[in-house]
């Protein structure tokens, strides 16, 4: 009897974990705290900002992470540098145009190289990334930190999950039409994005 | 002698913009980069981990800042001399 009911009990948990739920994951931030930030050389000092207006669903299953896909979007018109000249230049025709192109998009298809030590998972993701209107398909080192049933304390009187992901990355400005025409010794070609979300998952 | 006191204002006065820039630009941190009129403040989300940024109106003067006060007096200073005793 004893060991009818311990079998019963293991093919529960195997089918509870083989049936685990996928879910979406919103990454639209009021607060603010989800942020991308970039930086590229130069010869007086590195120029860096930042970005607040992210948004996009990522879903994901945390019995299966590697089955996890989404599109993360960055609103071009939120970034900012300190320098009111350099944020002019920054948001004009030359470099992102942010006025005809206001969004920068990752959209990731699949993941590889899936490790995870609970409640991290690190991965490749690969998916497009679009700038400036131009859409290059990458891979991309990402980790994801599943924080379950830590909606409540972020959100007071709501539950659910949070999903925090970390990207951490470069690009060639060339490769994306920004400011092809700009020398490399004046401003580096080589762009270093991170990016730092975190998206929330309520429950019924 | 109008003329020689005309030019002895304008040193002075180069010499009181060089001294107000270079002062200003030590005085608000000497930064040899660039000019800013926001700063970023970093702080840490306790349930995310989360390092995040927002940025602080502030104006800190770079280097062209600097540049362009010296230049100023440079041109003060410049003018100055049509004005020596011939």
């Amino acid at each position: 009897m004893k060991k009818q009911i311990l079998t019963l009990l293991a093919v529960g948990s195997i089918a509870s974990s083989a049936f685990a739920e996928t879910m979406t994951f919103d990454f639209k931030d009021p607060k603010g705290v989800n942020n991308a930030t970039f930086t590229l050389d130069a010869p007086l000092e590195a120029i860096t900002g930042s970005a607040n207006g992210v948004s996009g669903t990522v879903k994901f299953d945390p019995a299966h992470p590697d089955k996890t896909t989404g599109k993360i979007v960055v609103d071009a018109t939120t970034l900012h540098v300190p320098n009111p000249m350099m944020k002019e230049h920054l948001h004009g025709d030359q470099w992102l145009n942010t006025a005809k192109f206001g969004e920068i998009t990752f959209e990731a298809k699949s993941l590889k190289n899936v490790k995870t030590k609970d409640p991290t998972t690190t991965a490749e993701a690969t998916g497009m990334l679009t700038i400036k209107g131009v859409s290059k398909e990458m891979t991309v080192p990402i980790k994801l930190t599943y924080l379950k049933d830590k909606l409540g304390l972020r959100v007071p009187n709501m539950k659910g999950h949070l999903l925090v992901i970390r990207a951490d990355f470069k690009i060639d400005r060339a490769d994306f039409g920004i400011n092809p025409g700009a020398p490399a010794d004046k401003v580096a070609e080589t762009i270093e994005l991170k990016l730092s979300i975190a998206g929330a998952s309520p429950t019924r | 002698m109008k003329k020689q006191a005309i030019g002895k204002g304008l040193r002075i006065l180069a010499i009181i913009v060089a001294l107000a820039f270079v002062g200003t630009w030590f005085a608000l941190g000497a930064n040899t980069g660039w000019t800013k009129t926001s700063v970023p403040v970093t702080f840490v989300d306790e349930i995310t981990g989360i390092e995040s940024q927002t940025w602080e109106d502030k104006f800190v003067p770079g280097l062209e800042f600097l540049g362009a006060g010296l230049l100023s007096a440079a041109v003060l200073g410049g003018v100055s001399l049509f004005f020596r005793k011939s």
